[in-house]
């Protein structure tokens, strides 16, 4: 009932779809940077949507089961292996006892979520298995994962019989999810934004450069956000504004003119100026960037993004009923 | 009143047009209260802060009114009518709670005292005098978790942030950051004027409401000895 931490990693996590009612706290929802992918690998293996697994970024994670379990993983470009089995994204894996579990660097992209039949099996703090870095609590003792941790896993929803049905003499199941949900770094680092509450005060010129300029991803980001460089985003009136939600996927700009996108660990309230905040399907992208990397951002419409939401949502639906036919 | 979208799931209701400690945070409180009440299906959760309140919703949870009709008009209008039907509640029976919080201001914790005193040409003795006697609000809870932003700071005890912030900041202490004033919640790097310190947990997961503080409540400082902070921190 534990998996053993032989390699941690560069900075592992456990975490599951985030901590939710809390903002009045100052406590961040956190989480799965990309919820979807979370919830995506969790519905591929018979767990719960909120199950918690593992956010690797960058990889090189090496795991050891105490007993049979079966996992899946989807996010960016990483080579997994079960033993000497190629796990690809979005496909169940079958791991046997005292078998290891290796998550090598990625070749684009950075981050992957691994899920776990039965889920890790951390104390749940305010309705949520995930770690919060900005209060140290949750998840694994607070913290990222180092090498020699043991996790607790949860009793595994899927019996034994159930599992050589599902597998057969298979180690890989050939079932999968849309390739756009399961390797998500593969997609064209494009981030279709709307106007945010702010956008009116900024130049026409930094609103065109917004949506017409590229922009690198630069060295000091993290899971509260990626500061990126480009062209200076000034404002036309420099007035002081008071402090307000804001979200995951806000483009907020200190006066230094470089946007910072929040992620999932970003503050509830912020006082810098909004100017665009990117779609909720597109921070599944927004999850992958890393120093270095080009992005650009694209205006689409409210109905649009709302439309996006709503479709994801039902395609998620329909997947979940494919998989229950899959396994009967 | 205003609504504008943050994204496809929020929105934020503009309250107020401008921040005036009393009326503001009052009307924010009754707002919240009124929404808070109303449990409209797909809103997940209220954040308020200062004039506004951010909605966080799901867009796949509202049924939109009519065919045209967009989950955020949906929704919306919805909390436009919510709160014009509640504009009516007196927001004098407001009655936020009262916390006194004990700071100590010992020399040990109250590493820019001496800096906050020169700047505003006075004593520390004196500023503490006036620090303690003024009465305060919170404006909104954020930068760490159960961190409170308060508004109230004679104006004659306003000192600019830091220019380096220090990389490490004890939980309690009790700081001064332009014209605000507030208290570290957790220990976490931070560029405000650290005056003093409360032996209070501004944040525990113990409790059931972790924040001991929140948006719209009213503070005062009480100042301690060395000693009654040992004996509280216990």
């Amino acid at each position: 009932m534990k998996v053993s931490v032989v390699s941690a990693g560069f900075f592992t996590s456990v975490q599951d779809l985030g901590r939710v009612g809390f903002r009045q706290s100052g406590i961040s929802v956190g989480g799965a940077l990309d919820p979807h992918a979370m919830r995506v690998a969790n519905a591929l293996i018979g767990n719960e949507d909120n199950a918690a697994g593992l956010e690797a970024t960058m990889g090189n994670l090496r795991l050891r089961f105490e007993d049979q379990r079966i996992v899946a993983w989807c996010g960016g470009a990483f080579t997994v292996r079960i033993g000497r089995a190629d796990l690809p994204p979005g496909h169940a894996g079958l791991v046997a006892q005292g078998e290891e579990l290796m998550l090598s660097a990625p070749k684009t992209g950075s981050r992957a979520w691994l899920a776990i039949s039965g889920g890790i099996d951390v104390p749940s703090v305010l309705g949520s298995r995930s770690t919060d870095f900005r209060g140290n609590f949750g998840g694994h003792q607070g913290r990222t994962l180092r090498d020699g941790d043991t996790l607790p896993l949860g009793e595994s929803s899927v019996s034994p019989g159930r599992v050589a049905e599902m597998f057969g003499d298979r180690k890989i199941a050939e079932w999968t999810a849309l390739s756009s949900w399961i390797t998500t770094a593969q997609r064209a680092r494009f981030l279709r934004v709307l106007p945010a509450p702010d956008w009116s005060l900024f130049t026409p010129e930094a609103q065109a450069a917004l949506i017409s300029q590229p922009f690198t991803v630069m060295l000091d980001s993290d899971r509260m956000g990626a500061r990126l460089d480009g062209p200076d985003l000034e404002r036309a009136d420099a007035s002081d504004l008071l402090s307000e939600a804001v979200a995951p996927g806000t483009l907020q700009v200190p006066p230094n003119g470089k946007p910072i996108l929040l992620l999932g660990d970003c503050q509830t309230v912020g006082g810098y100026p909004k100017i665009a905040q990117v779609i909720t399907v597109d921070l599944s992208i927004a999850a992958q960037l890393w120093p270095g990397d080009q992005v650009r951002f694209h205006e689409i419409s409210l109905g649009e993004a709302q439309f996006l939401v709503r479709e994801r949502e039902e395609d998620f639906a329909r997947f979940r009923v494919g998989l229950s036919l899959h396994k009967s | 009143m205003r609504i504008e979208p943050l994204g496809d799931s929020a929105l934020i209701v503009r309250v107020e047009d401008e921040f005036r400690a009393e009326t503001s945070l009052n009307a924010v409180l009754a707002a919240l209260r009124s929404l808070e009440r109303a449990a409209i299906p797909g809103v997940i959760e209220l954040a308020p802060a200062y004039t506004t309140i951010g909605v966080f919703f799901d867009p796949a949870r509202i049924e939109p009114a009519g065919p045209d009709d967009s989950p955020f008009e949906t929704l919306g209008t919805k909390i436009q009518s919510i709160l014009d039907a509640s504009a009516f509640e007196k927001r004098s029976e407001i009655e936020p709670p009262l916390h006194e919080i004990p700071v100590c201001y010992h020399g040990e914790f109250a590493f820019d005292l001496a800096e906050v005193a020169q700047r505003a040409g006075l004593t520390e003795a004196e500023v503490v005098r006036r620090y303690g006697e003024a009465v305060y609000r919170v404006t909104c809870v954020g930068f760490t978790p159960g961190f409170p932003y308060l508004s109230g700071l004679p104006a004659e005890l306003a000192t600019p942030r830091r220019v380096t912030p220090r990389k490490e900041i004890a939980a309690g202490s009790v700081a001064i950051g332009g014209a605000q004033t507030g208290i570290y919640s957790v220990k976490s790097p931070g560029g405000w004027n650290v005056i003093g310190r409360t032996p209070l947990r501004l944040f525990d997961m113990q409790r059931e409401r972790p924040a001991l503080l929140r948006t719209g409540d009213t503070v005062r400082f009480r100042g301690i000895s060395r000693e009654e902070f040992e004996s509280l921190a216990r």
